[in-house]
């Protein structure tokens, strides 16, 4: 099992290594300082999300609702801010919105026992509903003047290393810590290996897992807070769009068994870097959008096969309506 | 006798008076019937009018429906809203259910050229007067109101290429998708402009799917590969805050310059000339659009036509945004005025 899971890891690693070098023999401008802090920079939000994605995964769950807490919370604070909130009180209000939804997702999936991938999918659509028929006046909700200095958050730099980057650098190191560092997080795997087994030893499941959903939740909020920095507004139809398969994409491409109970935020980190070589490398060779698309798919496909072979569901644990 | 004379004077004044009162026009007296008026208030009270945008929610729409309601419900005419949110489908069974219902009229905005087609012509079979709005289908209505893309598509260009004189002549076009029929029509009017104009470069084509986050991800990429950059030409004001992003990280603000278009709306779009985000915004001013089409169903249900038996257009006049007149108040409309 671990030489399985070294190869899928290994396998992402070499795809993204023969790429990259490929890229920066063939393609004139991709192997700059300017252009690697640009691919960086474009798929930080999508590596803070599959941060978030991976800690749900890797204890065996799902939550689609990333891009709804995405967009609604941050879209809030925007909204509020317009309306005439000052920032720190549309933050504590998003932020508490945040945190009763992971806490409903949680309760949900850990007490009333609904499968995860149900539960997030409605939860999303009703928070996307409820964000745009109470919350929002239009779809895209615009920058307004009290939010000045605010979108240093996403246009920012330090030491020339754009902000975005730098979230995403510290989301990861606060996330392995947890996995790595903490009891709790020895617990997210336990549950995501045998989630039987693991209440049986007295590992506190239920909430933990509640707490999975809180800080998933979270860290989708953080990511849609740096991607309204970085627009100057959150467009909050992005709720309709295919972002989700992106994030689910980032994380089994890197290697995060889907049945649970394997990988890390290195995992999330290597398939974040080879989703941004290739949309970086695509759109430097002005690739049209359809091909795009089919090269993105293909990739998926591939790394859901992969996965499949390499990580095989547990038929002892396995569950209807598990992935 | 002085009496008298007093009497008489007074009977002569009188005399004056009401002479002069049965001569002045008759207005003071009896009013003169208009004799057009009752018939057109009678024809639009109590008639419905249905109202398919692609979605509610966003400024164009909001803007539309609140124009309608506006300017038909003082009449006694009831405007209703059917809201796909982005689903084709939604749309088509919305628009089927609406035909049933028989309303006097239906705006609709297409998502496509195809899908609505044949549910138009059958409105229209059924006597339902059809306002297309916006993105038209390739079946002619009684009426089509909104914006000209080719024409949108050539004047940013042009724009972009004025401002590429004596520069690199290096361009980008963000498209939005690739199945709106708005962002293929733009991309023909750019087209049109580059085919005079063989020394503009294109160095960078692609389509963001009307999403600022992914507008700005192009942009970057291509403002690294390409920092001589002279222009890029958006599709719409909505997706290019993205692309004005990635030029003002990228420092390039005044260097680059962006042309793009939307609906008008303040915060969305004068604001964001005033800042310098955009150089160009070509606007299809909402209010006026709205009103065209009120203006429309007005005509349409006053004037008895058969449905389906007159073909016209109202092509949108744009108002081209730029400094000069971002600030002027009445340049730019904003919803929450509209709605009131």
């Amino acid at each position: 099992m671990k030489l399985g899971r070294l190869s899928q890891q290994g396998i992402v690693f070499a795809i993204f290594i023969a790429m990259f070098a490929g890229f920066a023999i063939f393609l004139h401008g991709f192997a700059t300082t300017d252009n690697m802090l640009a691919l960086l920079q474009n798929v930080a939000v999508l590596g803070i999300l599959g941060l978030g994605m991976a800690l749900v995964v890797i204890g065996r769950g799902v939550d689609l609702s990333l891009i709804a807490t995405l967009a609604v919370p941050p879209g809030l604070v925007l909204q509020m801010v317009q309306d005439g909130s000052s920032l720190p009180v549309a933050l504590a209000t998003a932020l508490l919105l945040t945190v009763a939804f992971g806490l409903v997702n949680g309760w949900l999936i850990a007490y009333a026992e609904v499968p995860a991938l149900f539960t997030t999918l409605a939860t999303g659509l009703f928070l996307a509903g409820f964000g745009q028929a109470l919350l929002f006046k239009l779809d895209v909700v615009q920058w307004s003047a009290g939010l000045d200095g605010f979108e240093k958050l996403g246009q920012g730099a330090v030491l020339g290393i754009p902000m975005p980057i730098i979230v995403f650098a510290i989301t990861c190191v606060i996330v392995a810590g947890l996995l790595t560092r903490t009891r709790i997080g020895a617990y997210v795997y336990a549950i995501g290996d045998n989630p039987n087994a693991a209440r049986a030893t007295g590992v506190p499941t239920r909430p933990v897992i509640v707490l999975e959903y809180v800080l998933a939740a979270l860290i989708g909020c953080l990511a849609g807070l740096v991607m309204a920095a970085s627009v100057n507004s959150m467009p909050t139809r992005i709720y309709n769009s295919t972002w989700i398969y992106d994030v689910i994409l980032v994380v089994v491409l890197g290697g995060i068994g889907l049945s649970g109970g394997r990988g890390g935020v290195v995992n999330v980190v290597i398939g974040t870097l080879l989703i941004g070589t290739l949309l970086n490398g695509m759109t430097i060779m002005d690739m049209s959008y359809s091909a795009q698309n089919l090269i993105k798919g293909v990739v998926l496909l591939a790394a859901v096969i992969a996965d499949s072979f390499l990580n095989p569901r547990n038929e002892e644990t396995a569950q209807q309506g598990d992935i | 006798m002085t009496f008298s004379i007093v009497k008489s004077l007074k009977a002569a004044a009188f005399g004056i008076g009401a002479t002069a009162f049965a001569l002045s026009p008759a207005a003071a007296q009896k009013g003169l019937d208009e004799p057009f008026q009752q018939q057109f208030t009678a024809a639009l009270a109590g008639k419905t009018v249905g109202y398919i945008p692609v979605s509610m929610n966003f400024d164009l729409t909001e803007g539309w429906f609140a124009g309608l309601k506006k300017e038909l419900e003082p009449y006694g005419v009831k405007v209703i809203v059917r809201d796909p949110n982005w689903s084709t489908n939604a749309g088509a069974q919305a628009l089927t259910t609406l035909i049933g219902e028989k309303p006097a009229a239906i705006v609709v905005h297409n998502p496509d050229v195809q899908t609505y087609a044949k549910l138009l012509k059958r409105a229209e079979d059924e006597g339902i007067h059809i306002i297309q709005i916006n993105m038209g289908s390739v079946y002619r209505s009684d009426v089509f109101v909104g914006a000209n893309w080719i024409e949108i598509g050539e004047k940013d260009t042009e724009a972009v290429v004025n401002a590429c004189k004596g520069k690199s002549n290096k361009i980008a076009v963000v498209q939005g998708a690739l199945s709106a029929a708005a962002s293929a029509y733009t991309l023909k009017g750019v087209e049109n402009v580059l085919a005079k104009h063989p020394e503009i470069k294109v160095v960078s084509s692609q389509a963001a799917d009307w999403d600022a986050a992914k507008a700005k991800a192009v942009t970057q990429t291509v403002l690294k590969q390409n920092p001589d950059l002279c222009g890029i030409v958006g599709f719409w004001d909505g997706m290019d805050i993205g692309t004005a992003a990635a030029i003002k990280e990228a420092g390039l603000t005044g260097k680059v310059f962006l042309a793009t278009s939307g609906g008008g709306e303040r915060k969305g779009a004068c604001e964001l000339v005033k800042n310098g985000s955009f150089d160009l915004d070509l606007s299809y001013d909402v209010p006026t659009q709205a009103a065209q089409m009120a203006g429309m169903v007005k005509w349409l249900i006053s004037s008895g036509v058969k449905a389906g038996s007159t073909k016209g257009s109202i092509y949108t006049t744009l108002i081209p945004i730029t400094k000069d007149n971002a600030s002027v108040e009445s340049t730019c409309w904003n919803l929450g005025d509209l709605k009131k």
